[in-house]
């Protein structure tokens, strides 16, 4: 790939042509962001990796300003969020910004997930570019997770609570682990302030990984919609101006969006519970996270054990890590798999039907209902992904990606 | 193109799907009429006379139990007083304070006092009222499910005991010293029916129904949760028309610049 970038770039400006000579940043940019060789025929699907990164600057950005004037104390949180809301010139809007940012960028990176997985975006070789996305996929669970714990509401306790309760599942060390994360025995101010500490420090983790993911991306170049490679010049268009432009496009897209639920409906995706200062001593009649891990929530509470409850719920993600290797089918793109594309589908169904599980109690037909769709989830990834891949009969593949582009302007 | 469209027809059916999840949590208990509020809507304000009227019920009735502690009389400038009628109806409360010389003392409160809270501690709020302090309203129209709707269910929706059904008595196990109350979850609440007709009388010289008050109560409560509400419809409707108009000209840009390509 990076023979076909050409010749080094000539500066005219001689500042940008010295420090180039002993920093090549400039060069660099030229070549992964100008010139750099892209699929012409990406869909909108293509936009969410600029989204998610987009979202990813917007809460770093925005979570700075609000931590300058957050207190993570457990007598002071609650009403330091308040005074955020109420005082600070403007800290509504940071406020809200912040926490309907971190649903719209796990929107974000779980349609960017889905993209990957329908159009075979992990398979070699992108499997270390795979496995370092779902990597920020956890960071991420584990950053929203201790944010929400920030507001020191009731949802805020009792989740972390819940959450952290979990580790007692594990034999022996178990309840040593739970005093350790809480520094403590029970949930309580040194809890908050090491989860301040780390909410802060996660994101630049993130950061970091996400260089990495795109440094991986850099190597192959990216994937495209009919999952085959680019065979030469015809294929592909420099990523300026052509992607630039097309990704500002879908990211202002989804900021009308996000906006619309940040200024008109910043409290639509919360718990109200959560307006209410946490009490250790009044239980919340149903303890719910947020909506992005309701899905993994209704996995812990399908399975009756409760280690095997944890495992299982750390197992849906850890899967993720293997699933470049659980796939055998030699085509990467749905669009050419009649039969897998459909279980594709049935498996974002089953997720959303997790999800809705995760909302409710589990009391009466959400029992089964969770269960049926766990075994689902993990049938699909241990069972249906290796034997389809053997059986299916995939459709032929276009010669190439400008064969597929050209011929379908003319039908 | 076609994936996009069958992409967000799926998102739909699973937000359609987690909406009525939300609606299967709450089945349990009743639902409060659904009620338009001035403040609703991307261009709602606090429509400042009720909340006024909102304000003396709170004074006059809700202040004798539950504490409204993240507002200061300073920001009831908000709703449309002068300073001056702020800084008289602080005037009314002594406040706790320390004098120069480190003695405590007792003076009359400024607008920059938070509003006094009717009981020096939660265990003195609890001990007056049966064991469980009366909850502080400062958020309650956002701390509750159902929000204003709730609120208003729950002021106006008390029924007598004499007027219940053999089969409510039995079910939610009601006797006649129990307070029942239509919204309230499990229906049996502590706090007595707080509004009667004429509870209050009306500077503006409304008449001051159990309804009215209720009506006006909430409004004065949901600019107490949320005092800002104004400010962010009128950013947001500004910050939409940019991104609209933003998108539009990006789209054009994107259009024109791929316009040699076909993809």
């Amino acid at each position: 790939m990076a023979s076909s970038h050409g010749a080094p770039p000539v500066f005219n400006n001689k500042v940008i042509a010295w420090i180039d000579h002993r920093l090549p940043i400039f060069s660099y940019i030229e070549k992964e962001y100008h010139t750099f060789p892209t699929p012409r025929n990406f869909n909108y699907f293509w936009n969410f990796g600029a989204i998610a990164t987009v979202m990813l600057v917007v809460m770093i950005a925005s979570g700075i300003v609000l931590a300058t004037n957050y207190t993570p104390h457990v007598l002071m949180a609650f009403d330091s969020v308040e005074r955020i809301d109420r005082d600070v010139p403007s800290g509504w809007m940071l406020r809200d910004i912040h926490m309907n940012g971190a649903s719209f960028f796990f929107i974000a990176v779980y349609i960017h997930i889905f993209r990957g997985m329908y159009y075979g975006s992990y398979k070699a070789p992108r499997e270390l570019l795979w496995i370092l996305g779902v990597l920020i996929f956890l960071l991420m669970m584990a950053t929203g997770f201790m944010g929400y714990v920030l507001p020191w509401g009731q949802m805020s306790f009792w989740g972390a609570t819940v959450i952290t309760s979990l580790f007692s599942a594990f034999p022996v060390v178990g309840d040593s682990i739970v005093t350790w994360l809480w520094g403590g025995f029970a949930v309580d101010n040194p809890t908050l302030n090491r989860f301040f500490a780390l909410h802060y420090l996660l994101p630049f983790v993130i950061v970091a990984v996400v260089a990495l993911h795109v440094v991986a991306l850099h190597v192959h170049g990216s994937n495209n919609p009919l999952g085959i490679d680019p065979k030469g010049p015809q294929d592909t268009v420099p990523f300026h101006p052509y992607y630039t432009m097309k990704d500002g496009f879908g990211v202002l897209c989804f900021m009308i969006v996000y906006a619309a639920f940040v200024f008109f409906a910043p409290d639509y995706m919360g718990h109200p519970d959560n307006y209410i200062p946490a009490n250790p001593l009044v239980t919340p009649a149903h303890i719910v996270p947020e909506w992005y891990f309701l899905p993994f929530y209704a996995i812990l509470r399908a399975i009756p054990d409760k280690l095997g409850g944890v495992l299982a719920m750390f197992g849906a993600i850890a899967i993720l890590f293997v699933l470049p290797w659980l796939d055998t089918s030699r085509v990467r793109s749905c669009v050419f798999r009649p039969i897998y594309k459909w279980f594709m589908y049935l498996l974002v169904i089953d997720v959303v039907v997790l999800g809705w599980c995760g909302a409710n109690p589990p009391e009466g037909f959400f029992v089964p209902l969770s269960q049926v769709a766990t075994f689902y989830y993990f049938f699909h990834f241990i069972v249906l992904l290796p034997v389809l891949g053997k059986i299916e009969r995939p459709l032929p593949l276009p010669p190439s990606i400008a064969d597929s582009v050209l011929k379908k302007k003319v039908a | 193109m076609s994936i996009m469209r069958k992409f967000l027809v799926s998102g739909a059916i699973a937000l359609a799907a987690l909406t009525a999840g939300a609606v299967a949590i709450a089945a349990s208990t009743v639902h409060p009429p659904h009620r338009h509020w001035h403040f609703q809507g991307p261009f709602g304000t606090y429509d400042r006379a009720a909340a006024q009227r909102g304000f003396q019920v709170y004074k006059e009735v809700c202040a004798a139990c539950h504490s409204l502690s993240l507002l200061s009389y300073r920001n009831l400038t908000e709703l449309g007083l002068t300073e001056d009628q702020v800084k008289a109806i602080a005037a009314e409360y002594q406040v706790p304070d320390l004098s120069d010389d480190g003695s405590p003392i007792e003076r009359a409160a400024r607008p920059s006092d938070r509003f006094k809270k009717p009981f020096p501690n939660e265990l003195a709020a609890a001990a007056a009222n049966g064991g469980k302090a009366p909850p502080d309203l400062s958020l309650m129209v956002k701390a509750r499910e159902g929000g204003p709707d709730y609120l208003h269910g729950v002021l106006t929706g008390y029924v007598p005991f004499e007027k219940l059904s053999p089969a409510q008595i039995k079910e939610f196990a009601v006797t006649a010293d129990d307070y029942f109350n239509l919204y309230f979850p499990g229906h049996k609440i502590a706090m007595p029916p707080p509004l009667s007709d004429d509870k209050v009388t009306y500077v503006d010289g409304t008449k001051a129904t159990v309804e009215q008050m209720a009506s006006d109560v909430t409004e004065f409560l949901a600019w107490a949760s949320e005092p800002h509400l104004e400010a962010r419809n009128r950013t947001g409707i500004r910050v939409i028309l940019f991104l609209l108009a933003l998108t539009g000209l990006m789209y054009a840009v994107k259009r024109q610049i791929w316009s040699d390509k076909k993809h």
